[in-house]
């Protein structure tokens, strides 16, 4: 029995003379929180939308939970909950007129039941309002609270904190996490927000140009790439100058911040027992973003 | 399936755009009677006699309920369709446009039961317009001017009846309801092909307007073939006020509609059954 919930097998999309996306093959597995990066027109709403059978594949198939979408597309989505792009609704009704229809097709669902996801997501006293009078986050809001009406067992979320405000944005992560963790729900998730993904997923996948550059679990790419220190201390130049006596710190740049060092994550308090003994007050050691740098290198080509 | 055509119901009875036609038409049917009451009748009157003295003696109300509900169906059947099509040119452009089928998609419905549900209310919108339309015209034109036999100038002069009339009506609303079926049908297929409710209406207006000018025009070209297209067929309701009833030439009419009706709607289901969803 395979922990594999859903996979891309040479997965291809073209328009025309344009590749949008090119023999993928992904994995997702039981219980992750598998985060689909890439910069904006890399494929990854194209792929999204293969998956869930919006698009057609020019090539390739898909199998959720074992079963191909070529062959069996009905059985294939029965256990899945996605949210492409921005949630849209039918504006001129209610929140719970909206579940009631877009959450009803496969089976008819209750309103007890509905009130019951609109309170979770904190919708419940606008259930009666028309969605035209809702906000972006609400909007959001009101996605997930149609997803978990069907209890899915695999959730897709396209862009999900596009265009929500900071709190809205923690507040969607918030949710993931605690539908992974407390429901057993595997999650896939897209975004163009790197440290997004990296503050949820447990494992992930880079695509540029339509193909798939990187997959693997958030921590093992994060090892990957220089990983930097930014040093902010009392006396930058002087504290420049003492690094550079030292062979190990000899990447040492003076930056706008402070000064910059590529130096490993567990040599970090080392650094600032030294610093501190040089009688050098450390106001911050910041591990900088190294899965940041790694992206950027990968999808710039000038990383493998 | 049941569960899909309520919601569909509720979707399309629900938005305000459903109702421009019945608000258009309950202003504009009033307002006609109304004139043809304050003296419109009596031009009406001044023509027909021109037309008739010489050779008949007219007698009784000639101009009564139903002779203006015969005018109003001959007059009113190139102006329905364009209230038609608001709603029909919606029903799919609308839901792309709109993004909605990203969720309805994703569920486990096929899209031919989607679009099926759709078209069904499409048509259930379309008999509830015209049969709205022939009720108003019937019901205000014999309040107004009251009842007697119907003067019908076809092929010929005939005077059917008054007892024979209520059912002749209810069959022309039927062929009338068919054939803007047909109209509705082809603004749905239009529907599927984009996701903006524009384009079907003028696609569909410029399709009826095409073949009306192609039909009228006594060219031999024309001439031949007239008989593909569809608005051919839309005068089929007036057939049944013809002495004798030309019932063979009325089944041919209805199998006509139907099949133009029938592959306007295969069409949508196998375009949008392949169509990728990119709105």
């Amino acid at each position: 029995m395979t922990d594999i919930i859903l996979r891309t097998i040479n997965l291809t999309k073209r328009y025309k003379n344009r590749l949008a996306v090119d023999h993928l093959n992904i994995e997702v597995r039981q219980g992750e929180i598998f985060g689909f990066l890439g910069p904006n027109g890399a494929g990854k709403s194209t792929t999204i939308r293969m998956i869930l059978h919006l698009i057609f594949p020019t090539e390739g198939d898909v199998e959720i939970f074992g079963t191909s979408l070529k062959k069996a597309r009905h059985r294939a989505l029965e256990r899945v909950g996605a949210v492409v792009e921005k949630p849209a609704f039918y504006g001129h009704l209610s929140a719970l007129r909206n579940m009631e229809i877009l959450g009803g097709l496969q089976k008819p669902v209750t309103r007890p039941v509905i009130m019951k996801y609109l309170e979770r997501v904190g919708l419940a006293d606008r259930a009666g309002d028309p969605v035209k009078t809702y906000s972006h986050g609400m909007n959001q809001r009101l996605g997930l609270a149609l997803i978990l009406l069907k209890e899915p067992q695999l959730i897709i979320l396209d862009e999900p904190t596009t265009g929500l405000d900071p709190q809205g944005m923690k507040e969607v992560r918030e949710l993931i996490l605690e539908l992974s963790r407390e429901w057993g729900v595997t999650v896939l998730l897209s975004s163009h927000l790197l440290y997004e993904v990296e503050m949820i997923a447990t494992k992930m996948a880079i695509i540029h140009h339509g193909r798939l550059r990187v997959e693997g679990s958030v921590r093992d790419l994060l090892k990957k790439g220089p990983s930097e220190v930014l040093i902010k201390t009392d006396r930058t130049a002087e504290a420049m100058q003492f690094l550079k006596t030292n062979e190990s710190y000899g990447s040492a740049r003076i930056h706008s911040d402070g000064i910059k060092v590529e130096l490993d994550q567990d040599r970090i308090p080392e650094l600032n027992r030294q610093l501190v003994n040089a009688g050098f007050n450390v106001n911050a050691l910041v591990p900088q973003r190294s899965l940041e740098t790694y992206f950027l290198n990968l999808i710039e080509g000038r990383e493998a | 399936m049941i569960r899909l055509i309520w919601f569909e119901l509720i979707k399309t009875f629900t938005r305000w755009r459903t109702y421009i036609g019945f608000i258009a038409f309950g202003i504009i049917v009033p307002m006609v009677v109304t004139g043809l009451k304050l003296g419109g009748q009596n031009s009406f009157k001044r023509s027909l006699l021109s037309l008739l003295q010489n050779d008949f003696i007219i007698g009784g109300n000639v101009l009564n309920g139903w002779f203006f509900g015969f005018f109003f169906m001959g007059a009113l059947w190139v102006h329905v369709p364009i209230v038609l099509t608001i709603v029909a040119g919606d029903q799919i452009a609308g839901e792309g446009n709109a993004g909605t089928f990203r969720f309805m998609l994703t569920h486990s419905v096929s899209r031919t039961r989607i679009i099926a549900a759709k078209f069904i209310v499409t048509l259930i919108y379309t008999a509830v317009m015209v049969l709205f339309i022939g009720g108003l015209t019937i019901g205000l034109s014999l309040w107004a001017f009251g009842g007697g036999d119907l003067l019908v100038i076809r092929k010929g002069i005939l005077v059917i009846q008054e007892a024979r009339l209520p059912y002749l009506f209810l069959m022309a609303y039927g062929l009338a309801t068919l054939a803007m079926f047909v109209v509705s049908s082809l603004c749905f297929l239009f529907s599927a092909f984009t996701d903006n409710s524009i384009g079907p209406i003028i696609a569909t207006m410029a399709v009826i307007i095409i073949s009306i000018i192609i039909i009228s025009l006594p060219f031999e070209l024309f001439q031949a073939i007239r008989p593909y297209l569809f608005v051919n067929y839309f005068d089929a309701w007036q057939k049944v006020f013809d002495d004798p009833v030309p019932w063979n030439v009325i089944r041919m009419d209805i199998s006509i509609l139907a099949g133009f009706m029938i592959t306007f709607f295969l069409a949508a289901v196998v375009y949008f059954s392949r169509k990728d969803i990119l709105s």
